[in-house]
């Protein structure tokens, strides 16, 4: 505690600034493509389509090889491993079919979640064994980020002491492996929606996550501008009886996160859980809208929030091609609206008159 | 941790935080005049005063008897709980000369330091106990916002885990105590500029303090918007022997609030250590102009920074008053525009290079 060693050089924390800067550059967000194999699984089943590796390869083809016009929506793509070795229907390797649209390269690095004994059913996630090793060769393969997930949820004695802690001290750890080895590291400490609290339990339990979080970050001296953090948005559990509106959404969520992410963090990229397409979409607006100062970016990093349609217009049918593409760029264009706070659903009303709805009279 | 039993009402926050904002509105900050009664004997005898608590009055009652000219440049003023009671020379309580301009009321809440043992000189702070009863007391006699003192430093040994996870802890308490009563919690932990240490070590240490003082403040579940800092700034020790311009003070300190303070805190009220006067206004003047982005306030709660010039002016004789009032007068006007990094009366302002932040 009293005297610093230093974990990286100055050229190392540039290079880590730039690489998140460049992510979240303004109405930039990221492409969550990196769904485990057993993910994948259920995914394709909805589409009656077989999870083999060539059907995974074909979908991911579509979206990577859409119009390079998606990199004005999208700062960067999370890769799987399996998929940083694979090919587009051209020959090229994916992270550089990636590149070439100016998108930067990441790669899920965590090896899924792992019981804690003496819990309710808590997790902490394993993937630290030879993570350094794993990072340095992803870094020669392209990547210039990582992702790592953790899991909570809420119930009546969750999350626990022991789960937000460890779960906060495995996050750090993760990101300073990965800064070591130029990664900028995404920490993800999902709180999941399951459950029937509301929207206030909700802002209480991510307001203490994300407060031990940045404690674990401190001490184990991770360099806050090159790290990224992907949150759960702030909503009521997916049985609350109780319907809170977008602007409730956004209130609860920016105030849980000026509360407890410190301005140096350069970006929140949210998870969309469970949410639809649409969903996601507005809530993300209507956060770029809260009348109160957001020293962050506040993008996304979506998985099926923006590849739901692609899917269903595919039905992995070569003909498709074209189509699932053209839904994957409108649900990107639409997401890097709404990252600007610019998006208009149609039938919605302007953004002055938006406004009035969030000076409510509820004090988060 | 699983389940919120609410600490504050809506209303209850929303005052704390409308005085928050009131104390730190723009070009406004703190005067500090809260000196315990062993710390003016210190002041007083620089100057040949006889430290009674007549000349204390007396000395106070130049500072408040400051004219409209400081209403623009004083938020609040932190008192100590014998000033709280005095009067002027008139019979106006000092409490009324202060809320009539506009100005709020604070006080000093703690009961200074006291050693850990098993440490190296290392101290904690007492004056929890009855804390609540005395707030409840002071928000009846006028205060809405308090105060208290911290200290950490720095050496081969120090700060220890101990000293931080301590004070950090001791400073929740606090903060909590008070906002229950209405009483807006400034929060210092002063990391003192003793030493040789530079200035890489004091933004390390500041971190390290700092990310644990609000990790304390979400377990006790602290209202953070309704709260103000008063940290030190970042700077070498007394003794190091480099020399660090105000840029350099600049970047160091606020890399290392935005690393670790949130934005919902509403302000940050720097203390001035053992800077001079002129010092730590073209600090904070630094500070305000750094170029990178700062989500709080950034203003001064000064002692001696405010203070030094009018006590050396007074030297305790009546007839001085007046120019002492002057002095004062004149560095709340000096922090008012370095609170606004208008502040520019110093130096080649073309000379002024804040260099790349990733050296921070």
């Amino acid at each position: 505690m009293t005297h610093q060693y230093p974990s990286l050089s100055t050229e190392q924390k540039k290079e880590l600034s730039d690489i998140a800067q460049r992510i979240v550059a303004p109405g930039k967000g990221i492409l969550a493509a990196d769904e485990s194999t057993g993910t994948m699984g259920k995914r394709l089943q909805k589409i009656n389509v077989e999870n083999n590796e060539e059907n995974r390869r074909t979908f991911r083809d579509i979206l990577f090889s859409s119009d390079p016009s998606i990199s004005n929506s999208v700062g960067g793509v999370i890769f799987f491993h399996e998929t940083l070795y694979q090919k587009s229907d051209s020959g090229k390797l994916f992270p550089q079919v990636v590149k070439d649209k100016g998108i930067v390269v990441g790669i899920k690095v965590d090896k899924g979640t792992a019981g804690l004994n003496g819990t309710d059913g808590e997790t902490t996630t394993q993937g630290l064994d030879g993570l350094s090793e794993r990072c340095a060769q992803y870094k020669k393969d392209g990547c210039d980020f990582a992702k790592w997930r953790s899991v909570l949820k809420i119930s009546d004695g969750c999350p626990s002491a022991l789960a937000i802690a460890e779960n906060a001290n495995v996050l750090a750890r993760y990101a300073s492996i990965c800064q070591q080895n130029g990664l900028v590291p995404i920490v993800e400490p999902e709180i999941l929606p399951d459950g029937d609290h509301d929207l206030q339990r909700c802002q209480y339990v991510t307001e203490k996550v994300l407060a031990a979080v940045y404690k674990a970050l401190s001490d184990h001296h991770v360099y806050l501008e090159g790290t990224l953090l992907k949150p759960n948005m702030v909503t009521a559990g997916h049985s609350c009886t109780k319907k809170f509106t977008p602007q409730q959404v956004a209130m609860a969520t920016v105030t849980a996160l000026r509360r407890t992410v410190p301005a140096s963090v350069p970006g929140i990229c949210f998870l969309s859980g469970g949410q639809s397409e649409e969903e996601a979409s507005v809530h993300l607006n209507a956060i770029n809208q809260v009348p109160l100062h957001r020293p962050w970016k506040l993008t996304f990093s979506y998985g099926r929030a923006l590849q739901a349609s692609a899917l269903a217009a595919w039905q992995g049918k070569a003909a498709n091609k074209k189509a699932s593409q053209d839904a994957f760029c409108n649900r990107a264009k639409i997401n890097g609206l709404a990252a600007k706070g610019e998006y208009k659903p149609t039938g919605s009303a302007d953004q002055s008159s938006m406004q009035s709805l969030y000076t409510a009279s509820y004090v988060y | 941790m699983t389940h919120q039993s609410p600490t504050l009402s809506e209303a209850q926050k929303r005052e704390l935080h409308d005085t928050a904002l009131r104390i730190v509105s723009p070009g406004k900050g703190i005067l500090a005049a809260d000196e315990s009664v062993g710390s003016m004997a210190k002041r007083l005898a620089q100057v040949g005063v006889e430290n009674t608590e007549e000349n204390r009055r007396q000395y106070r009652q130049i500072l408040f008897s400051a004219d409209d000219r400081i209403n623009s440049c004083i938020g609040g003023v932190i008192f100590f709980h014998e000033t709280l009671y005095q009067h002027s020379d008139n019979g106006v309580p000092f409490v009324k000369m202060i809320r009539d301009r506009g100005i709020l009321v604070g006080i000093k809440v703690d009961k200074g330091v006291v050693p850990l043992a098993g440490t190296c000189g290392e101290t904690t702070t007492q004056g929890l106990d009855g804390l609540s009863e005395r707030c409840a007391q002071y928000k009846k006699d006028g205060a809405v916002f308090a105060k208290w003192r911290c200290v950490l430093k720095i050496s081969d040994t120090n700060p220890s885990k101990l000293a931080i996870t301590e004070n950090a802890n001791v400073l929740a308490r606090y903060s909590s105590i008070c906002q229950q009563h209405g009483i807006v919690p400034v929060i210092e932990p002063e990391i003192l500029p003793d030493g040789d240490h530079d200035l890489k070590r004091c933004q390390y240490i500041t971190e390290k303090v700092l990310a644990a003082v609000y990790k304390a403040m979400s377990d006790h579940h602290v209202y953070l918007e309704g709260t103000l800092l008063k940290p030190n700034m970042v700077t070498g020790g007394h003794s190091c022997s480099t020399k660090y311009s105000p840029e350099e003070v600049a970047m160091a300190t606020v890399t290392a609030l935005r690393r670790t303070v949130p934005p919902a805190v509403t302000g940050v009220a720097f203390l001035s250590g053992g800077q001079s006067e002129e010092e730590a206004s073209v600090h904070l003047n630094a500070i305000n102009s750094c170029p990178l982005a700062k989500p709080w306030i950034l203003t001064f709660s000064f002692g001696r920074a405010l203070q030094a010039s009018a006590l050396r002016a007074w030297r305790g004789h009546k007839e001085n008053e007046k120019a002492a009032t002057e002095q004062f007068i004149k560095r709340a006007e000096v922090n008012s525009l370095a609170c606004q990094g208008k502040y520019d009366n110093y130096g080649d302002a073309s000379q002024r290079n804040y260099g790349s932040c990733h050296a921070y």
